[in-house]
């Protein structure tokens, strides 16, 4: 009994250091905590280097971390928020929920000028039409080619309403079509198989060889070049250009820790973060990195053009934008 | 004396089914005043979804009911071919394949380059199916239905009394007799509740109708309220959108639920008689075309999941301690959903049986009614509104954010109480009417009754309505995607992070587990019962 007791004191004794460092929490996205994610080794990383205790949140995707903020208000936990993308600051930002960065950003380099005050960029990627080069010899090389192309050689898309890439590709087609947008996705629809709800299950069918096409990354072949050892998944390139995603970070004025915060969003941009993107995440690193990026990278689809639409267009016209897709592809 | 302890706990379940779905949809309105929308609810669009969302819904639960009853009395009359047991057990097992891992196993059979389409192809023929539109939707419904739907009605149908056997035997029925005298009555008796049940599992569909419907005329109501709560984040349209759907299927389900009367039964000494009818040959060849129809609707199905899960990572995955703590808290999480469902359940279907009786006060008679009604009303209730409601309900609670166990643990069991009462329900009414006699006049009441009668009368019911539930649960997404962390993962979650995550191989393996834990489960329990009853 004695004994038991001095064993608690000694328990006792030992936690009372730990609980006097600092807790840095973080909403992130599922994939990023886990443990194939950046998360576990940033985790190690960053405890290492600031002595204290870095808690991750994985929230099922972006557009959850926002629903959820905007559902906690100032009652969210966090300090900071890991994963939104682009298409969702304007909205982000104007909840009034965060504060701008002030960190120098001077490390951060994208395909585009970056200006926001409020998040900072820590990956990107490019969305991208990947094909299975076994079953489709002659890729279309320009999304034209792909509206206009052959009606038997499918292709799966993501919801727009209900999935990132899926609402990524609409902006594309935006992008390119502008007022015609509508009239390409009518001929468009004769080519899509079906629009999935999400990513996954995209993917899934195009794996399982029920299309050819399917919309994902032009980093989507790197990762079966490296985790399964083929060459046979391969990303169009299109004349037009790829459209843009670039992942993005961002301080919360509720949070009580805001100088730590502002250390680990510097951190992020840093080559000890930087240098785990590309075969974690699988997206291109926002920052420098210490050792070039892997192989792999190196022969990946490299955009002709970057196509991107401004985050507060987006966020005004997403419903409108939406609505006509709608229309054209229930004809 | 009995009755008073049956409205004490009866009117505890009531108020916990009905107080907890309806403090989710309490809790979305109160989060929706203050985000207004001026979205409108009656376009030409929302017309369209509303119209393919029922039409999809009947025709589905058309194709599943009507073969399913076909499929349960062949399979009550061949009570002794080899693998019967496991038939029954593989029926159970839809409800426990996340949706998308159904989807594809369906798609490995039936999609452009599945086994039906290349099988065509190799005798010179045209691709036969084209599942994507309204016939996968249809295929993949039934196949999660038609084995739901078989099992419900066999349960109705082995709760036929020895009696009524011995006597269609002494008279000579024949198949035809048998049905319209002794079968269809039954079936009837249950046919709204199991139609309703399956009706508003179409309706709720979600990840089937997007992916296998073609593009965006294929959508139900469901999925624009999915959308409403998340990319728009319009609470208010999202609380329209479930009352309009609550509406629509609230009125033909709770019209259901009325019209279903329990049977009359007599006595009886509750012994297996060996069926008369089904020794003719046309009987015999009947039966093993449905049993051999449905097994071949849903055996392809079943082996396409198993051999990608064969060829997956097995051993890596094993090796995993993040599996094996998926598969724990999968197990944890089913379990005692099931336990919890059974426990709201039970209490609700005697209540219900009390109320229905010719000598039940006013009271009790609305309470009874009130029980019936409380499981519809977990049913017509969207599952996103559910899970959403109950999130803004936590944020509320301080310390509410560490309660995510305990919540998914609720939820399921909530969600299976419809699928528990389908079952438990008739089962308690048969007991009941044949037992509430005899109890009397012995005295046997409390504890000893439950021991003596109940116990050994109820255990295989139990075990039935038990599987459903933790098939249920071991399969939910709904309920962990929105209160799970990285502390709190199961299995179907983990499956969808490294579906998510390019690896298809490490999901296939994960589906395999989750279809063999399930398996096993229901296995052990059907084992227990069978060691208890009476039958």
């Amino acid at each position: 009994m004695r004994k038991l007791s001095l064993f608690l004191i000694l328990i006792a004794l030992m936690s009372l250091p730990a609980r006097a460092t600092e807790t840095l929490t973080i909403y992130t996205y599922d994939s990023f905590v886990a443990d194939w994610g950046p998360g576990p080794k940033v985790k190690q990383a960053f405890e290492a280097e600031c002595g204290c205790k870095v808690q991750f949140v994985g929230i099922t995707d972006g557009v959850a971390i926002l629903n959820r903020l905007k559902l906690e208000g100032a009652k969210a936990t966090a300090d900071l928020v890991l994963g939104l993308d682009q298409n969702l600051i304007a909205e982000a930002e104007s909840t009034g929920l965060f504060v701008p960065n002030g960190i120098d950003t001077s490390n951060i380099k994208l395909p585009i000028a970056w200006t926001d005050k409020v998040f900072v960029p820590y990956d990107y990627g490019d969305f991208a039409v990947v094909y299975d080069s076994d079953k489709m010899k002659t890729p279309p090389a320009s999304l034209d080619e792909l509206v206009n192309g052959d009606p038997a050689q499918k292709i799966v898309l993501e919801d727009p309403r209900t999935s990132t890439p899926g609402l990524g590709f609409l902006l594309w087609m935006k992008a390119v079509y502008g007022d015609k947008a509508g009239d390409a996705w009518r001929k468009l629809s004769k080519r899509v198989l079906t629009v999935t709800p999400g990513w996954s299950e995209a993917y899934g069918l195009f794996t399982k060889g029920e299309a050819p096409m399917v919309l994902s990354y032009t980093t989507s072949p790197a990762y079966h070049v490296m985790e399964e050892k083929t060459d046979r998944y391969k990303a169009a390139s299109f004349k037009e250009g790829e459209y843009l995603q670039v992942e993005v970070a961002g301080l919360l004025a509720s949070s009580q820790h805001k100088d730590l915060a502002r250390k680990f969003l510097s951190f992020m941009t840093g080559p000890t973060f930087q240098d785990l993107i590309p075969t974690t995440n699988w997206m291109f690193p926002a920052g420098k990195t210490s050792k070039p990026l892997p192989d792999a990278f190196q022969h990946l689809v490299k955009p002709t053009v970057t196509l991107m639409l401004a985050p507060e267009e987006v966020a005004k016209n997403r419903k409108a934008w939406i609505a006509e897709w709608l229309d054209a592809m229930s004809k | 004396m009995n009755d008073r302890r049956g409205v004490t706990t009866g009117g505890l379940s009531l108020v916990l089914v009905v107080g907890l779905t309806a403090a989710a949809f309490a809790a979305l309105i109160t989060t929706a005043t203050g985000h207004g929308s001026d979205a409108g609810l009656m376009t030409v669009y929302t017309a369209r979804v509303v119209r393919f969302t029922l039409l999809q819904a009947v025709a589905s639960m058309l194709l599943s009911v009507g073969p399913g009853m076909l499929v349960a009395r062949a399979l009550a009359r061949r009570v002794a071919f080899p693998g019967r047991r496991l038939v029954l057990r593989l029926f159970a097992l839809p409800l426990a394949l996340p949706a998308i891992v159904a989807i594809l196993g369906v798609v490995e059979i039936w999609g452009r380059q599945g086994l039906v389409n290349h099988a065509a192809e190799a005798l010179g023929l045209a691709p036969v199916v084209d599942i994507y539109g309204l016939t996968g939707i249809l295929i993949a419904h039934v196949f999660f239905n038609l084995p739901l739907a078989a099992r419900l009605f066999l349960g109705a149908l082995e709760r036929v009394p020895g009696e009524s056997w011995r006597l269609a035997a002494q008279l000579g029925f024949d198949g035809r007799a048998s049905w319209r005298l002794i079968e269809w009555p039954v079936l009837k008796s249950q046919l709204p509740a199991v139609a309703g049940l399956v009706f508003m599992l179409c309706i709720a569909s979600f990840t089937v109708v997007l992916t296998l419907g073609g593009g965006p005329r294929a959508t139900t109501i469901e999925v624009a309220i999915y959308q409403a709560l998340r990319f728009d984040f319009d609470p208010g349209l999202a609380v329209r959108l479930a009352l309009m759907q609550l509406v629509l299927t609230g009125a033909l389900v709770f019209a259901g639920v009325r019209m279903t009367q329990p049977l009359e039964v007599g006595a009886s000494l509750d012994r297996r008689v060996p069926r008369p009818d089904g020794a003719a040959l046309g009987a015999r060849l009947s039966d093993a075309v449905a049993i051999a129809l449905a097994l071949l609707l849903t055996l392809p199905v079943f082996a396409a999941i198993l051999v990608s899960g064969l060829v997956a990572p097995l051993t890596h995955l094993a090796s995993d301690a993040g599996v094996w703590w998926a598969g724990a808290t999968s197990l944890a999480i089913a379990s005692s959903a099931a336990v919890l469902s059974i426990a709201l359940a039970w209490p609700l279907a005697e209540m219900a049986s009390s109320g229905r009786r010719a000598s039940a006060k006013r009271l009790l008679r609305g309470l009874g009614r009130g029980a019936e009604l409380a499981s519809s009303l977990v049913l017509v209730m969207p599952p996103v509104v559910l899970g959403a409601g109950w999130f803004v309900l936590l944020l509320a609670v301080p310390g509410g954010r560490n309660m995510g166990f305990a919540v998914v643990i609720a939820i399921n069991a909530l969600m299976a109480t419809p699928f528990v009462t389908r079952v438990l329900a008739p089962a308690v009414n048969d007991n009941r009417a044949r037992h509430d006699r005899l109890c009397a006049g012995l005295g046997i009441t409390g504890l000893a009754r439950l021991r003596l009668i109940d116990w050994p009368v109820l255990a295989r019911p139990l075990s039935v309505a038990g599987a459903f539930a933790l098939a249920l649960s071991l399969g939910d997404l709904g309920a962990i995607a929105l209160f799970g962390n990285e502390h709190l993962v199961t299995l179907p979650l983990l499956l969808l992070q490294r579906l998510g995550s390019y690896r298809v191989d490490d999901a296939a393996g994960l589906a395999l587990i989750l279809g063999g834990l399930c398996m096993a489960i229901m296995t052990l329990a059907e084992q227990a019962a069978r060691r208890d009853s009476v039958h």
